[in-house]
């Protein structure tokens, strides 16, 4: 596969292999199956330190595989997925029950996801204990998940969340389309991560199809991808002041993002989409001197609401040593993106794994150690901030020049594509079959990542700190459950 | 406390004027739907038909037939046809309550669009439960909006409200995946009556993208009856502001047969 080095394993080899990796401080970051030919393969997609090449173990021709969940919880999902869509088997997986959809492999149609794959709840016999199960459908406008809490008086003992409700098998939309038209369809996997997807996806075709993109659509698309982390991080600081009660403090992170939605829109045509195609941009924009300027003004703003923020005693006491994420668990679970470098782990793969035009812009990564609440919103505002500098950097540098070139991958080709979206890495995996058109589409959300991490923070806290902390991850559910 | 409050006074008001007469809708570049223009189409040219992922253009004999209740607002169809007989425009208000409006017709002609009485007590005062079915989370997103300072729905004498039992609309998003069918019925069911529901989105529609695999069906139609269709990808508030209002009568439906009239 472009953008990774493949290693073609036995079944066998396959934990050897992880151990090593695990060894040297990589991670194995998603897995996924198809079956060219009648054949069934299994990628596994792994990333070592200061490497910037990623790799990719294929696994042909088995339908039963040894787990890799004990040497990487985080597969454990990626495999879950595998048994309930290609109806392989994974020996000795520590939670060996349906994830995504309710029956394997038969009666795909009338299957209800998420319905039967409810994983055991332990079974608590003792007088005090309530059993609260909350949602699909949740108070406010929300997203639809289900949650189960066991608790006595304030205190949870036990968190499960019930998710994949939302499962709309977007892998299979892809399947038969047309490589340059399919980026509408990326951009319909999580509508708050647009950019990010259409990104990866592009990045995915491009280097099945090996092109060049000219340097303004490079260019344009960094501009794009940080202005769509702008509002998120936006919404995602009047979100957590909802949870923490400071009305104003809501109010003026909503309003800020609908001014950054309404930026958008005067630049795009949209307020959320992206302009992205395989090869560049769909159409030119012009940035003007009008979107530097309206850039600074929100950054103005944007610097006295955080001042604000930071001063509001009633909303930092709610956040510190709220939720806590330790560095492990964070490592071992998968989390990616400001929630992994709230908890200490500096990764970025715009800096680690260059892309698009990142290479050589001023990047900064900020990283907290501590791990709570506080951290993963001081995360994302330093990265508002550091999106601004690479907006205003970007409208500098941008020359006139085409911004389109023809990118048709071959027959047969295959490319891998990353970006740090707003929440964290998103992976797209691209085949394209004997007849030119897309065959399999692997998509790595990081919602995906972040809700197997999130659980593990919700167990031993209390019932008034779990909207809070469940909103200072800022996950969504369509991007988990797609 | 304080800080804040002072804050809030000092910044003035955010919200917007609109839809009276000289506010700002705040969607200016916004691109709704591709306006179709038959007199430019090209006969025997498929090119838009071919593009548009959702079949929302199939071909007929001397021209097409749209469905922008199909329609996911991707512009594809603009840039494929050669003939300028799709282009872009701003019409993304697009709020029908016969869905047979959404479909382009040569007359532009409708089924008279009638004052309900049963909704008259309601004009003033509408209580919305919105239940996502499946949505991608960008209807979530607008929808999320209507709160925000700028739009304040709430001056509209419009609420979202966490129980059905409180609601008289239910707002619907998403394809309705199978997993969200049961919860979906559930809902309405719980509703008291007078009740009615509203499908916000493409996918709420028709289907949109994932319209019928494995996973999706399509949409409310066959589901639940559906009194407000706006299709859009997402619609934005002002859109769904304005198809609310006109579900109220406070408003005129402006669209009728796939065209903005007026």
């Amino acid at each position: 596969m472009i953008g990774t080095q493949a290693r073609t394993l036995a079944p066998d080899e396959l934990q050897p292999a992880a151990q090593d990796l695990l060894a040297a401080g990589g991670r194995v970051r998603f897995a996924y199956a198809w079956s060219p030919d009648g054949v069934v393969e299994v990628r596994y997609i792994a990333s070592i330190p200061d490497r910037r090449v990623f790799e990719s173990w294929v696994v042909k021709g088995f339908r039963e595989l040894p787990s890799l969940a004990a040497v990487f919880p985080s597969i454990g999902w990626y495999e879950r997925e595998m048994m309930d869509v290609n109806g392989l088997r994974f020996t000795d997986h520590p939670e060996p029950y349906p994830l995504v959809l309710k029956d394997s492999g038969e009666e795909l149609v009338n299957a209800i996801p998420a319905a039967t794959g409810r994983p055991r709840l332990p079974k608590i016999d003792a007088v005090d204990v309530q059993q609260l199960p909350f949602g699909p459908i949740r108070a406010d406008v929300l997203e639809s998940a289900e949650f189960t809490f066991v608790y006595v008086g304030e205190h949870i003992i036990h968190y499960q969340p019930r998710l994949f409700f939302k499962h709309r098998g977007m892998e299979t939309c892809f399947e038969g389309a047309d490589s340059g038209r399919a980026v509408v369809t990326a951009e319909r996997v999580s509508a708050v991560g647009s950019v990010a997807h259409a990104l990866a996806y592009c990045e995915a075709v491009e280097r099945a199809a090996d092109c060049a993109i000219p340097t303004r659509a490079r260019a344009v698309r960094v501009l794009l991808a940080e202005m769509e982390r702008i509002y998120n991080h936006l919404h995602y600081l009047g979100h957590l002041s909802h949870t923490t009660t400071l009305k104003v403090g809501e109010a003026q992170g909503k309003l800020l993002e609908e001014k950054a939605k309404q930026l958008n829109a005067r630049l795009t045509g949209s307020r959320l989409r992206s302009l992205l195609a395989p090869g560049g941009l769909r159409r030119d924009l012009d940035p003007g001197r009008w979107l530097g300027d309206a850039l600074e003004d929100l950054r103005e703003e944007f610097t006295t609401y955080v001042e604000k923020l930071e001063n509001s005693e009633s909303h930092l006491d709610r956040l510190i040593t709220t939720g806590l994420l330790t560095q492990k668990v964070a490592f071992d679970q998968g989390a990616t993106g400001p929630v992994a470098r709230a908890s200490g782990i500096d990764r970025d793969l715009r800096r680690d794994h260059p892309y698009a035009h990142y290479d050589g812009l001023p990047l900064t990564t900020p990283t907290f150690e501590d791990g709570d609440a506080y951290a993963r919103e001081r995360v994302r505002m330093a990265e508002v901030e550091a999106s601004f500098v690479l907006c205003q950097r970007i409208l500098l540098l941008l020359e006139p020049g085409p911004v389109r070139v023809e990118c048709k991958p071959a027959p047969l080709a295959e490319g891998l594509g990353w970006t740090e979206g707003p929440r964290g890495s998103v992976y797209y995996a691209v085949h394209v079959g004997g007849d030119g058109r897309l065959a399999r589409v692997k998509v790595k959300s990081p919602s995906f990542s972040n809700w197997r991490a999130f659980p593990f923070t919700v167990h031993d806290s209390n019932m008034m700190d779990y909207a809070i902390n469940e909103a200072s991850f800022g996950l969504t559910i369509a991007g988990c459950d797609r | 406390m304080a800080l804040w409050t002072l804050f809030g006074l000092a910044s003035g008001k955010a919200t917007t004027a609109w839809p009276r007469a000289g506010g700002d809708s705040g969607q200016d570049g916004v691109l709704g739907m591709p306006r179709y223009n038959p007199a430019a189409c090209r006969e025997g040219c498929a090119e838009c038909a071919a593009v548009c992922p959702t079949h929302a253009i199939e071909l007929l004999e001397g021209g097409v037939a749209v469905d922008y209740g199909r329609c996911v607002v991707c512009q594809l169809c603009t840039e494929a046809c050669p003939a300028n007989a799709m282009t872009p425009s701003e019409d993304w208000a697009f709020g029908v309550r016969d869905r047979q409006d959404l479909l382009w017709s040569e007359t532009g002609a409708s089924s008279p669009a009638q004052a309900a009485s049963d909704r008259k007590a309601f004009r003033r005062s509408l209580h919305i439960r919105h239940v996502d079915a499946g949505s991608c989370n960008g209807c979530e997103s607008e929808l999320q909006a209507l709160n925000n300072p700028f739009y304040n729905l709430h001056r509209l004498g419009m609420f979202f409200t966490a129980s059905p039992r409180f609601a008289d609309l239910l707002l619907v998003t998403g394809p309705v995946t199978h997993a969200m069918r049961e919860p979906l019925k559930a809902a309405y069911e719980a509703m008291a009556e007078p009740r009615w529901v509203m499908a916000v989105g493409t996918c709420a529609v028709s289907g949109g993208i994932s319209a019928g695999n494995y996973a999706s069906g399509t949409g409310l139609e066959g589901v639940l009856p559906v009194d407000l269709y706006l299709p859009g990808c997402p619609p934005n508030p002002a859109a769904i502001m304005e198809a609310l209002l006109m579900f109220l009568d406070r408003a005129p439906q402006r669209v009728r047969g796939g065209r903005i009239h007026g």
